[in-house]
């Protein structure tokens, strides 16, 4: 970041979340580059801004579409780089039909199922399926359930040919870039400012900027957090950016790409070595209960013929499951893959939940969250701790979710009784992050080594150590089994050397991650590279992307070269996965012919004397290969890459601007309001995201949107954020006196103009109801929100921070914010829409007890809730609503152009009617 | 102006260590208030709070006292106000103060290289204007920027640690000690906590401790608290140390080392004077003639301070005074009036005496 020449800071308020890493955008703006905030509110990010652009919270992909708009009708791509290293050249299936044809919905769109059937998205493919296996992963409804487009983290999904067909004229209409010109060409700076609220003037200074800042000589970056993922259509906007990104030539490259802003400390690493329900380390997929075999298993992952180091998936598989089971794991048992647990559908968070609340699960432990608070719909997830038969709180602290069932607010309303409620809860206590040793994986994928600075307060254990003890107790307890299902539990290598304290030394954690030869000369030995794992039992490791970390026997986790005393690439501070380079797909950082695009911004290039790519990082790609290679297809994975194939884990070698699979709500991004919103969709018929995922119940009521009867009783939106002060749902940080004098109380942000509407009084109370709850808070009036025109009308927002909870033991406490938030989630990842809602806002108290619920129902009444309001996946009234969605082509296209226009009509009566 | 520290004066530095200060760009803090926390932290200093929301913006602890060392104002502007900053800070630099060299060629025996002969001498004073090398700071010189609508200005404010230090020169047990670094501590074991010092300081930074809890408040009038958790120097004056403790280990100051952006420096005061008269001459010529500098004037009623900052507006928006007056300034002309009225008192008593013998 600290080499760009422009950030556009959007979806993130990086000042206030991410302090540490906003060093690198002040020494960006040191060196001159513009800072942009595209958010909300005016932030602290904001203030420290060249500009801060409001925005109306979920239409950012109206905003990022019309800037692909302007590169595109502008011609301000970047020729060589497109034409080169993305997928822009290539055909598309001729069933493919988009947005523009069906009135906001893509081909393939199933209404029973609520889903996409993927094939008409393809390639265009003489041999479509044929053989590759990968043909069982067309279906929508089973991805989102797997959530599936979250597996490929670090890749594409495989695509069936790596060499598809492509016209290099781009003159084709069914070429990327001709689908990619024509869906993005309705968004225009005048939608942008229906839409958005974001006026022609301000669209035309951030277009300028961005593209004033990325060619050959400057880059560009974007930054964003939780302020994109947290809607319903989440993956679409980070897509969105990525398309805007590659035209502009912005990744692989100093300064370029888009920063995903990880929370935690070590969240990046939490992915890297999941703790999600649909992914095993490396981005591996969870395997599915229809893969019986490894072989199946690894079908669905890609192809031995693919190009690329997806197509080395059963090396990493194979490592994995011989880092786990050990001798367990054999060439004729299948290398125990029959030992993992397999999916059958989604098990993700909120799926837990309901089956909660349907006597489903016995127990749940909490590891360092506390849904009770930092969860969507607090009540229900209070609610539904209760039908648990035990509950197992780790954490610093006794956190609301481990205390609901004695002052939480179901306890005050009346609807929960503590003599009644029968969960056993346990609390543990746990050792902080100074309390223990380990690793930080953050946001750069940088893996840093933390030392262990004081010895864990009374019972308080590390993770590490209270899983290794937990699992040992249930290998005792489980010795004598003959049983088949405990062998796997058995079977484990649960060997770690202990350290002087009696706990499992870390170091050896690292150690088996980074994987070891099991046989021949060097067994014993530390891997040092990815590329030396082998699927036939003679290396094991357990994530292949961090295989090398501990080259040679040495934790580089832990190198601590000062930034002073080394380049600027730092390579000796830390290790970054994969093979300790710093940025991905770094082959792009160069032209076709492997020279660097410019002096200012060279990375890595083609040395021809050497016949090797070098640099200042280490080369993204197969270090020998020369730039003109054309090898042959059949070869598979990276011995096929071309020469100018700089994104080596997609299946064709390209960046994708549009996506034939992996997503499961488009191949291209397309803007859809959010759950709850004030407007109808400006650009579409179809209102919100048919694929999303929603829980029609009564305890998750959704507010009619878009000038629908009812819609006035929740006329304004709220969005919920988090403050520098306070660590998210508080659990360490309001139980700190320092922490908590700095935020004591909760409160909502805004704008002078809804004060006065509303008769707010600064710093005074105020009620804010939501289909789901009705909380307290104060209220801080400040000219940092503002209010918006958007479609005709004035949008008021309001500012939410979510740290406070109502409870007895913290140094601060107050009502939640996230009471207010209904479930419903994005499709491809299975994340909560935290950012956007409907809500009313008035002065004074909320009312106690058994009232405040009194007050929640008078609203659902007066609106005229159901369980069906706002959960219709067809909005299009002109739509038929029983059409086959497996029409012949032709037809369908006729009758998807005249439902556009249909539309059209329908969406300006509506206008006119508000 | 003779304070009773003649030592304060850099002329007569005489220490092995060159004096130490910050230099806070409030440019570029982020209002993250980590050095609000690491201070206390590393200091040991209680929680202050009724953990109730001020009323003053992302400002909930208020100011600086006896426990809070540093302190983060958080000051919200409209586009008039942000005019008149930058028409200010741009009629600062027309006053037609001294044009001196580059900070370069001035010597540490001449600090006055960062005075402007301000009439006023306020420490409010631009010294903006005498960044020389730089700074063209001719405004004419200067682009027009397009006046934002709104901004949110962000500073963290510590103690001065003057150069003729009003707490140091009253306090009447010698508690207050300036150090080899330059710096004024208390001396804890010294201080009767009489609070002489907290009406000498100009700034209202120093101040005598209460009795505050660190604990949760769930835990009060619970178990009696150990040893480790009992406020600190109960009674007696309070204000930052510079880190006194650390910077005999040649460790950097808490709040400092926090910083996640730097806008918080600390080195010799020497060079943190040129890199904030660098730093103030860089923002002119991009147009933010906003920016000015506090604390760097050597001739001001303190004698300049040793934390020096870096401001956006008129030091009043940020709480701090405009022009500070070390209390012992007005001392020898006092001394010099008492003197005269003795005189005069004695001559009249003398006169007195001899007409009454007449009589």
């Amino acid at each position: 970041m600290a080499n760009a020449d422009c950030i556009v800071i959007q979806g993130s308020n990086m000042a206030e979340c991410h302090p540490v890493g906003f060093q690198w955008v002040s020494e960006a703006k040191a060196r001159g580059a513009k800072i942009i905030h595209v958010d909300p509110r005016f932030t602290r990010t904001s203030a420290v801004a060249d500009k801060h652009v409001p925005i109306r919270a979920g239409s950012d992909i109206a905003l990022l579409g019309a800037l692909i708009n302007y590169v595109l009708t502008h011609d301000l791509w970047f020729h060589d780089y497109v034409m080169s290293y993305t997928n822009a050249a290539t055909i598309i299936n001729e069933d493919f039909e988009d947005t523009e044809d069906l009135g906001g919905i893509f081909s393939g769109y199933d209404v029973e199922k609520g889903a996409y059937d993927l094939s008409s998205w393809a390639y265009d493919d003489e041999d479509d399926g044929a053989g590759d296996g990968t043909d069982k992963h067309e279906q929508g409804d089973e991805e989102r359930e797997e959530a599936g487009g979250d597996k490929f983290g670090s890749g594409g999904a495989p695509t069936g040919a790596s060499e598809p067909r492509c016209d290099e004229t781009l003159q084709d209409p069914r070429t990327v870039f001709q689908i990619l010109k024509r869906h993005f060409s309705r968004y225009t700076p005048e939608k942008v400012e229906e839409v958005c609220g974001i006026s022609a003037a301000d669209f035309e200074y951030l277009a300028r900027a961005v593209t004033e800042n990325s060619g050959r000589e400057r880059t560009t970056c974007f930054a964003y957090a939780v302020g994109w993922t947290h809607h319903t259509l989440g993956a679409q906007f980070i897509r969105t950016a990525a398309i805007l990104q590659l035209l502009l030539g912005n990744v692989g490259r100093p300064g370029g790409g888009v920063m995903a802003l990880r929370g935690h400390a070590s969240i990046q690493g939490s992915t890297d070595i999941p703790t999600l329900f649909n992914l095993l380390p490396g981005y591996l997929p969870m395997p599915s209960v229809e893969s019986d075999s490894l072989t199946e298993y690894l079908g669905t992952i890609g192809s031995k013929t693919q190009k690329g180091y997806w197509a080395d998936a059963d090396a990493y598989t194979v490592n994995l499951l011989k880092a786990w089971w050990g001798d367990a794991a054999r060439d004729d048992n299948d290398w125990a893959y029959h030992y993992m647990p397999r999916i059958n559908g989604p098990h993700g968070t909120y799926q837990t939940l309901m089956a909660m609340l349907e006597d489903k699960v016995d127990g749940y432990f909490l590891l360092g969250q506390n849904p009770a608070v930092g969860s969507s719909n607090g009540r229900m997830q209070r609610t539904a701790m209760s039908h648990l038969k035990w509950l197992v709180v780790r954490d610093l602290n006794m956190i609301e979710s481990a205390t609901w069932w004695k002052d939480g607010p179901e306890i005050e309303s009346g609807e929960l009784k503590t003599e009644d409620i029968q969960t056993e809860v346990f609390f543990m206590p746990a050792a902080t992050h100074v309390e223990k040793s380990g690793s930080f994986t953050q946001t750069q994928r940088l893996v840093q080594w933390r030392h262990q600075a004081v010895s864990p307060p009374g019972d308080a254990q590390s993770e590490l150590d209270f899983f290794y003890d937990l699992g040992r107790r249930l290998r005792t307890r489980l010795a004598e089994s003959t049983d088949p299902r405990d062998r796997p539990l058995l079977d484990l290598t649960w060997d770690y050397p202990l350290t002087p304290e009696g706990e499992p030394d870390p170091e050896s954690v690292l150690a088996e991650i980074n994987g070891r030869f099991e046989t021949g000369p060097d067994a014993g030995k530390p891997l040092s590279s990815y590329t030396q794992m082998k699927a036939d039992g003679s290396t094991s490791g357990g994530c292949w992307i961090y295989t090398g970390i501990y080259a040679d026997g040495v934790n580089h986790a832990a190198d601590r070269v000062p930034g002073r005393e080394q380049d600027e690439i730092a390579s000796k501070w830390a290790w970054a996965w994969p093979a300790n380079r710093r940025i991905l797909y770094n082959r792009a950082s160069a032209d076709p012919q492997g020279k660097p695009w410019s002096e200012r911004k060279k990375l890595v290039w083609w040395d021809e004397e050497s016949g090797r790519w070098t640099g200042k990082d280490v080369p993204d790609f197969p270090v020998d290969k020369d730039p003109g290679a054309r090898p042959d297809p059949e070869l598979g994975g990276a011995a096929s890459l071309h020469g100018d194939d700089p994104f080596i884990m997609q299946a064709d070698g390209k960046g994708w601007l549009y996506a034939p699979k992996g997503l499961v709500d488009g191949p291209m991004p397309t803007h859809y309001e959010p759950q709850e919103s004030p407007v109808a969709n400006a650009l579409y018929p179809q209102q919100q995201n048919p694929a999303r995922v929603m829980f029609p119940r009564k305890d998750n009521l959704s507010a009619p949107s878009a000038g629908a009867p009812g819609s006035e009783v929740y006329p304004y939106v709220f969005t919920t954020y988090r403050l520098t002060e306070h660590h998210t749902a508080g659990g360490m940080s309001r139980w700190l006196p320092y922490l908590s004098e700095l935020q004591p109380e909760a409160f909502c942000e805004i704008s002078p103009e809804l004060a006065e509407q509303q008769g707010l009084e600064p710093f005074g109370w105020a009620t804010i109801i939501s289909p789901r709850s009705a909380i307290e808070v104060k209220v801080l009036v400040t000219d940092r929100m503002t209010p918006l025109r958007v479609g005709g009308q004035t949008v008021h927002q309001i500012g939410l921070p979510y740290h406070w909870a109502v409870g007895k033991d913290a140094v601060v406490s107050g009502d939640a914010a996230n009471d207010l938030l209904g479930i419903t989630l994005d499709p491809n990842v299975q994340i909560q829409n935290f950012k956007t809602g409907s809500c009313d806002i008035r002065p004074g108290r909320r009312p106690r007890g058994a009232e405040r619920i009194a007050l929640i129902e008078e609203y659902q009444e007066r609106a005229g809730l159901t369980v069906r309001t706002g959960n219709e996946r067809i909005t299009d009234p002109q739509r038929e609503l029983n059409e086959d969605p497996k029409r012949p082509h032709g037809e369908g296209q006729s009758a998807g152009r005249s439902t556009a226009r249909g539309a059209g009509t329908a969406v300006r009566e509506r206008e006119e009617d508000e | 102006m003779t304070p009773t520290d003649r030592f304060a004066d850099d002329s007569h530095w005489d220490h092995p260590h060159e004096r130490r200060g910050f230099f806070t760009d409030t440019s570029i803090c982020i209002g993250c208030k980590a050095c609000e926390v690491a201070c206390k932290e590393w200091n040991r200093n209680p929680a202050d709070s009724d953990y109730e929301l001020l009323g003053s913006s992302y400002d909930n602890t208020g100011g600086l006292g006896a426990d809070t060392w540093r302190h983060v104002a958080f000051i919200e502007q409209s586009r008039d106000r942000i005019e008149q900053a930058r028409e200010s800070g741009r009629a600062l630099v027309d006053l037609g103060m001294p044009r001196v060299g580059p900070p370069a060629a001035s010597s540490s025996a001449e600090p006055a290289s960062g005075g402007c002969g301000c009439s006023s001498g306020g420490g409010g004073c631009g010294s903006a204007a005498t960044t020389g090398g730089a700074s063209t700071a001719q405004d004419g010189d200067s682009p027009v920027l397009d006046t934002p609508d709104f901004r949110w200005l962000m500073s963290s404010d510590v103690c001065k640690h003057c150069t003729h230090a009003g707490c140091l020169d009253v306090c009447p047990t010698g508690a207050l000690l300036r150090t080899e670094y330059g710096t004024v501590v208390v001396q804890e074991d010294i201080c009767n906590g009489c609070g002489t010092c907290v009406a000498g300081c100009p700034f209202g930074v120093i101040e005598r401790r209460d009795d505050g809890l660190v604990e949760p408040k769930t835990q009060r009038g619970a178990a009696p608290m150990p040893d480790t958790v009992k406020v600190p120097q109960d009674g007696i004056a309070q204000k930052c140390t510079l880190c006194y403790d650390r910077m005999k280990d040649d460790q950097t100051p808490a709040c400092a080392q926090a910083c996640p952006t730097t806008s918080i420096k600390y080195g010799e005061r020497e060079t943190m004077l040129e890199s904030a008269q660098k730093r103030v001459a860089q923002l002119h010529e991009q147009g933010k003639t906003e920016a000015r500098l506090y604390g760097a004037n050597p001739k001001d009623g303190v004698g300049g301070t040793g934390s020096i900052f870096l401001l956006l507006d008129e030091p009043e928006v940020y709480g701090l005074p405009p022009d500070p007056r070390v209390p012992t300034a007005d001392l020898p002309r006092m001394f010099k009036r008492a003197g005269m009225a003795m005189v005069g008192m004695l001559a009249l008593g003398a006169v007195a005496f001899t007409a009454g013998d007449r009589s």
